[in-house]
Order: structure tokens, then sequence, then C-alpha cells
């Protein structure tokens, strides 16, 4: 029972992790359409420079911040120089460019950063808190918290802001958004850099768990995805409630089968879900044949 | 008569493969070839799938470590000659390249390449992890093919690079022949239709779903046999092969050449491949110099550079 | 006989009824035109009876068969075709390759075949080609086959994707639009392509704003308004029946 309770808590831990990457995916594909694989670099800067600021001598919560705000600034300058010139390709041609995006963010960090792991202090301390025989980490918390404000956050922002609903109008609608007068080129900008925030978030959170090296972009960036998918595509509620439902699978996988193979349960999720309802939990059915 | 663009690319190929030795420096230049050559097959397979059916794949590395074990275990376990290991790989490859995309190619969108993408972190997971069979990330040493004996008992004795350079050239074209008759075909011309509007090929009749499950299983068969001709000229694999900057190396290649032509696969290749080789320092950039060429490619030179460069040439020429 | 048949289509997008309720049918060698004021859901009606859209009520019947929500695919192989109000062509393909593409059903043989080049597969090539460039010639772009098809005017564009539709040899044709975009001369090309194509044996469905052309060439008019089938006949009675005058001009006064 408590074995159980166990890997549930690491399950929960690091499906809030995934739900965040899960939201940031979210808000880039309903504003372009558009996969973006450079989600989980997005996490790996928020670890790495978090790490370099705090050892540079900043105080943990401002080299947090730096982290957050620059790997913003980074999502802004992929959307300039990457997406925006490439606007009117197909679909296809965009995704092969964040895909190169994120091949070049993990290339520099590699550059930037060596190849050695790294990581920062917990922000309260390592002493595990016990709940019924089972034990979870001050930090899990700490992870757990963020990603439900940020969906909070997000929820509040989107249907209580003028900003929010334009930037969910633009979602459904990008030709009458623009009729409307709501300024889509800004829309875009404001969704990478929510999204590459959020990810950076989800990274400074993490790191102090998990660690962090140049490459762990990538298994994020499939787990963010595949809970993305388990969710419902584009539905923010369904990111929320995949990324923890991966996490928990996950965490039963590692405990009860092996955790050499944990990672193997993000590709069985994905296929399962396109197998038995693409639409996931939460999305919905289109009129459109697909 | 007219050349046709097939006949052309073909010819233009085999005066390359042929002629390129003379100016070889040194022996080992034969190795790098045979190296582009490998690369260059793999590469044709993921024009394709991306240039012509229009889907992204970030697992092929995942068929090349399926040709490359297949030619490393089927001998040694179950006393398979290694030239029927390389079809067997290509076979589980056909097979599982068929059961993952057959739900996934259904559905509109691009989740051919985030399924792709878990499955070639799979099967790395397993060629690392499953040490009893695979002997894990150290890598696991690969029977001889055998022909070069038969050749030299024949009269025509190769040095081991000659051999496979010439060798996986021959394969080279034979993909390359393949790929340009398909090409020219009901099946390619499907294909490159559907890509230019999914709901006109509908309504002519054409099942897009299949269409483009055959183009997946079409272009993982040609990775996994570019995975065995790697196995096989090494005489030595590692789970490497399977890896995911194999599959990225594999898309820019042919996002740098030019992704719906087969003559620019074979350009893709060439150029990254003889970029680590002649830039020593270029190993601590790939990442970097990879992920620029894909932004720069679709961004700037969206058809890429060789149908680019056509195109210019017969721009002026009219 | 009637040949294709609709009864009780409807479908609604997000709680608004864009189609309800509409019935009539299209014989062999008739052309049947769907009008109505802009909005009034003629494109959404072709999209749910070419399997485009899923209706939310109603029966497409064809040639007897319930082919309700079938896929396009399948539609076409029970040989019905359409055309788009706004251009599907293979932008990057030929002229040529384009209307082949339409002989897909018949071309289209084994994989393996085709990439063998056997000789069954360059028969199968050879002659959907011949077949090609005859339609081209019927629909007068036999000039410009090896171009582009990026590159060609609007009109000739319309019938690329009439001579793409004629490949399949269909009995039921749904032109969308035909001579949108199109000047008089490629208009009257147009009309004229139809009524061949319809005295040739196949049932016709059309949708299009040229009320010269529909009133030329239709035998039965459909109208609709706010996705409602308000009047039908023929082109006489329908342009005198007060209900759709009073829709056309209150679409009219509506824009104005």
């Amino acid at each position: 029972m408590s074995e159980l309770l166990q890997f549930l808590l690491s399950g929960v831990t690091v499906g809030a992790v995934y739900a965040l990457v899960a939201l940031g995916f979210t808000i880039i594909y309903n504003a372009s359409d558009v996969v973006n694989f450079a989600q989980g670099e997005f996490v790996m800067l928020g670890g790495m420079i978090t790490v370099m600021t705090y050892l540079a001598g900043a105080p943990l919560p401002l080299a947090a911040l730096v982290a957050v705000v620059a790997t913003a600034a980074l999502g802004v300058a992929m959307n300039k120089l990457a997406i925006e010139p490439a606007r009117g390709a197909p679909v296809v041609s965009l995704v092969i460019i964040t895909i190169g995006v994120s091949i070049f963010i993990r290339g520099a960090a590699q550059l930037v950063f060596g190849k050695q792991i790294h990581t920062f202090p917990a922000f309260s301390g390592d002493d595990p808190i016990r709940i019924m025989g089972a034990t979870i980490l001050p930090q899990s918390l700490w992870v757990i918290a963020g990603s439900v404000a940020v969906f909070i956050g997000l929820w509040l922002f989107f249907t209580r802001t003028l900003l929010g609903r334009a930037v969910l109008a633009t979602s459904n609608n990008r030709l009458a958004a623009q009729l409307v007068g709501i300024n889509t080129p800004f829309v875009m900008t404001l969704s990478f850099a929510m999204s590459a925030g959020i990810g950076a978030l989800a990274g400074v959170l993490v790191t102090p768990i998990t660690m962090t090296s140049y490459d762990v972009g990538l298994a994020f960036a499939l787990k963010g995805f595949a809970a993305a998918m388990l969710g419902g595509m584009g539905n923010p509620k369904g990111a929320l409630v995949g990324g923890f439902l991966l996490g928990v699978l996950e965490g039963l996988t590692a405990g009860y089968i092996s955790s050499q193979y944990k990672d193997a349960a993000a590709f069985i999720v994905i296929l399962a879900v396109l197998f038995f309802m693409p639409q996931g939990l939460f999305g919905s059915k289109s009129t459109d044949r697909v | 008569m007219r050349m046709t663009a097939k006949s052309a690319t073909l010819l233009a190929l085999v005066i390359l493969i042929a002629l390129a030795p003379v100016f070889f420096p040194s022996g080992f230049y034969y190795r790098v070839g045979a190296l582009v050559f490998v690369n260059a097959l793999a590469v044709i397979g993921i024009v394709i799938l991306t240039g012509w059916a229009g889907q992204v794949s970030l697992g092929h590395a995942g068929f090349a470590g399926i040709g490359a074990y297949a030619c490393a275990l089927a001998p040694v376990h179950w006393g398979i000659h290694p030239a029927l290991a390389v079809l067997l790989g290509a076979a589980i490859s056909a097979v599982l390249a068929w059961l993952v995309g057959r739900p996934i190619l259904r559905l509109k969108g691009y989740y051919l390449g985030v399924a792709s993408l878990g499955m070639g972190i799979l099967i790395a997971m397993v060629l690392n992890n499953e040490r009893w069979l695979t002997r894990g990330p150290d890598g696991i040493e690969v029977p001889e093919l055998g022909l070069r004996a038969v050749l030299k008992d024949a009269g025509l004795d190769l040095s081991n690079g000659q051999f496979w350079y010439f060798f996986c050239g021959i394969v080279l074209i034979l993909g390359a022949w393949l790929a340009l008759n398909l090409r020219d075909s009901a099946t390619g011309r499907a294909l490159r239709a559907l890509h230019g509007s999914e709901v006109a090929a509908r309504t002519v009749g054409m099942d897009v779903a299949r269409l483009k499950l055959h183009a997946f299983v079409i272009s993982a068969v040609y990775a996994s046999i570019s995975g065995s001709l790697l196995a096989l000229q090494n005489k030595f694999i590692t789970p490497d092969v399977a890896g995911f900057m194999h599959s990225v190396e594999m898309v820019t290649m042919a996002v740098l050449g030019g992704v719906g032509s087969v003559a620019g696969a074979i350009f893709g290749a060439a150029v990254l491949t003889l970029l680590p080789q002649l830039l020593t320092i270029f190993a601590e950039y790939e990442q970097l110099v990879l992920g620029l060429v894909m932004v720069l490619v679709m961004i700037f030179l969206r058809e890429g550079v060789v149908p680019s460069i056509l195109r210019k040439i017969r721009g002026s020429g009219e | 006989m009637t040949l294709l048949s609709i009864e009780g289509l409807g479908i609604s997008f997000g709680g608004l009824k864009a189609v309800s309720d509409v019935s009539f049918g299209v014989k062999p060698g008739e052309v049947v035109s769907v009008i109505g004021p802009n909005g009034a859901g003629k494109t959404t009606l072709f999209n749910m009876i070419s399997g485009v859209y899923l209706p939310g009520s109603g029966k497409v019947m064809l040639n007897g068969e319930d082919v309700t929500a079938m896929p396009p695919h399948l539609l076409a192989r029970r040989g019905m075709c359409r055309t788009f109000q706004n251009l599907q062509v293979f932008q990057s393909m030929t002229v040529l390759e384009n209307t082949i593409a339409g002989y897909h059903l018949q071309e289209s043989g084994s994989v393996l075949a085709d990439i063998l080049n056997l000789p069954a597969a360059r028969r199968r090539a050879k002659q959907a080609e011949a077949g090609a460039r005859e339609l081209l010639r019927r629909v007068g772009l036999e000039r410009a086959a090896e171009r582009e098809a990026g590159s060609l005017s609007y009109g000739s564009l319309k019938r690329l994707e009439i001579a793409r539709a004629m490949a399949l040899n269909p009995r039921v044709l749904l032109l969308d639009e035909p001579a949108a975009g199109c000047n008089a001369v490629e208009t009257e090309e147009i009309d004229r392509l139809i009524a061949e194509i319809a005295a040739s044996g196949v049932a016709i469905l059309l949708v299009e704003h040229d009320m010269k052309l529909v009133m030329r060439i239709s035998n039965h008019i459909v109208v609709l308004d706010h996705g409602e089938k308000i009047a039908e006949g023929d082109p006489a009675s329908v342009s005198r029946n007060p209900a759709v005058i009073a829709a056309y001009l209150g679409a009219e006064n509506a824009a104005g």
C-alpha cells in the first residue's frame, strides 16, 4: 500500500512537469497549428540558466526569474527569426523548422553549458515529508503547486482578460480575428513568450529533483506531447489532466515493471490514444472528416 | 529524343560513382564514399515519406537500428546468412512501420512525427538495455558478408574499402532507380497529389491513409537496408545507429538537398557526411549546424539546394 | 430513374443550423442547380453530399445505395466526383499529371509493380496518359499539358478541375461554382462543356452564382435560403417565385 502510494506520489510529481510542458504545447498549437518540437528545450533552458545564474552568485529566486524571463525572450526570438519568416509555408515545413530550432538550441546548450549534469539546491530543503508510509520531497510540492498555479493563471488570463480572449479568438479563426482588429502577429509573439516561459518554469521547478543536462529536452518534448494528446490536442484542461495521468502511469511503470522502460509509457500512451480515441479525453469531435 | 529526368539522374549517379575514385587522394576516401552512399539510401526513403507524402518521421534511425542488429544477431543466433539477415531486417522494419503507421496515418495532422520519435527512442532503449542479446551500449560485432571473398575467388581482388564503396554504390543506384520508378508511377503521382491537396486527392478516389502508409513502409525499408549496410561494412555496430541524432541527420540531409528530390537526397547526404570528415572540429558543432541548416533551408530555399539550382538552370535556358 | 437523391439532409455547426432538411433528386443527363444568396448553405450542402462533412441528419442515396457519410474516395469508386469553389489543383504537378491523377482508380495497381516499373504498371500509365491528353483536348488545355498547374490562369484551372473530374468517368458530377471568377468567354466555354457532359448521360449537380448560366443550362433548380429549401422547379417557374425573389432582394437590401 505504502509502496503504491510512493509510486503515485513520484508519478504525480513528474506528471506536474509534463502538464506544464503540455500546456506550453497547447498554447502554440492553438495559436498556429504548429507542433513545437522545441518545447522540451525550453524546459532544459529554464533549468540550465538557473544553474548558471545561481553559480554566478545570484540568489536562487532571482536566478529562477532570470531563467524564465530569458527563456521567454528566446521563445519570442524563435518566433521572430524562424517561424514568422516562414509564414505561408506548409505546416510540414514549420514542423521541420521547430525541429531545427530544437536541435540548434541543444547544440548551443552543449557548447555553452558543457556535457555534464547540473543541479541547484531545492527551494525548501531536502527533508522528505512522510505521508502514510510514503515520502515526498518538499520540492515535489513546489512542482505540483507550480503547475496548478500556472493552469489557474492561464484560465483566468483566457477567460477574464481582453488580451486572453483575443488570443482565443485568434486560435479559433485567424482571419476573422484580423478583421475585428486583433493584432495577430502580436498574439503569436505572446503565445511563444508564454509557452517558453511556462516551459522554463517547469525546468526551474523540477531540476532540483531530476537534475539537468543539455540533452534532457527531447524526453520532455515527447512526454509533454503524449500528455497533450492524451488530454486532447489543443485543450488546456486536457493538457493538465493528461500530464498528471501520464506521470502516474510512468511512476507505476517504473515501480512495478522496469525503471529502464519507464520512458516507454509515453510512447505506449501516444499509440493507444491514436488507436482508440484520437480526439483524446477532452478533445472535441470535429465535423470535418479526418 | 530528350532524356527524361529519371535517366539523367541515374546516368549522372553512375558516372559519379564510377569516376570519383580517380580523384581519391588515399584509400580512406573509399570508406567515406561508402558512408555517403549508405546515408543517401536512407535519405531517399525520407524523400519518399516527407517530400512526396508530406509526413515527418523523427524515428527512422530506429529502422536503421533494426536493419543493423538483424545483421549482427540473426547470423549468430539463427545461423542465417548475413545477406538474408538484411532482408529479414527489412521485413521486420516494414511490419513495424505498418503497425505503427496504420492507426496514425488515418488522422489529419503531423502525429507521425511524434509517434515515430517515441518509436525510435524505444528501439534505441531496447538495444541499450537488453544486454543479454545486444551487449548494450558498447556495441556488438557483425559477421562478414562474404561477398568480397567470392569475388576474389572469381578473380576480382578488391580492397575492403573498394569493395564496400562499389557495393554500396550499386545498392544506391538500385535504390535511386526504384524510387524514381515510384515517383513517376500511379502511386508516386498519387503521393505527390495528396501532398498538394488532400481533399482533392480524396475526391479522385485516392485512399490517402493507405498511400501515406505505403510511403512510410517503403521509407522504413530504405532506412533498414541502410542500417544493415552500415553494420556489415563496419563489422561492428552500437545502439547509436538507432539514436535520435541519426534520425535528425537523415531529415536534415533530405531538407538540405531538397526534400522532394532523389538527386537532392544524394547531394544532402554527401555534404553532411563529408563535412565531419573534412572538418574535425565539426563534431563539436554538429547539432548547432544541423539545426541551423534545417531552419535556414526551410526559410530561404524551401525546395532545397538541388531543385533550386535546377530551376535556375532551366529558367535561364529558356 | 433518380440517380442521386438527397433526403432530408441537415448539419449544425456549434448549435447553429447551417443546412436543415433539404431533399431533392438528380437524374442521369440532367443538370440540377442549387442557388441561393451568400451563406445560404450551398457549399456546406455540397460538402455533405461529397463526404467532406459528416451530415447531422438525413440520407444521401446514390443509385439506390445509402452513401451517407461515405468518405470521398469510396464515393469516387461509386461514380461520384466533384470540383471545388476554391480551386483544389495539385499546384506543383504539371497539367497533364493533374489530369492523369483523375485516372487514379483505373490506373493504380500493385505498389510493387509501380516500384519495379513492371510492364503492367507502364501499360496502365500509358493508357491513363492517353486518356488524359484526350480530355485536355476536350477542355482546350492540350497545349498547356507540360506546364506546371500553378502557372495557369484562373479560368484554365477551372477547366483543369473539370477535366480531372471527368477522368473518373463519373455518373454524378458535382460542380461548385465552375464559372466563378471567369470572364465571359471562359464562362461560355464552361457552359458548353457542362452541356456536353450532361448530354453524355452524366447527372450534374451545380452550385453557381452566374444566374444567366444557371437559367440557360439547368433542367431543374433548387433554391436555398438560410439553409432551407424555399423553392424548386424549372428555371422559368423558379425565377417567377415570390419567395425566391424576396430572398434575393432581402439579401441585396441587407448587403446594400
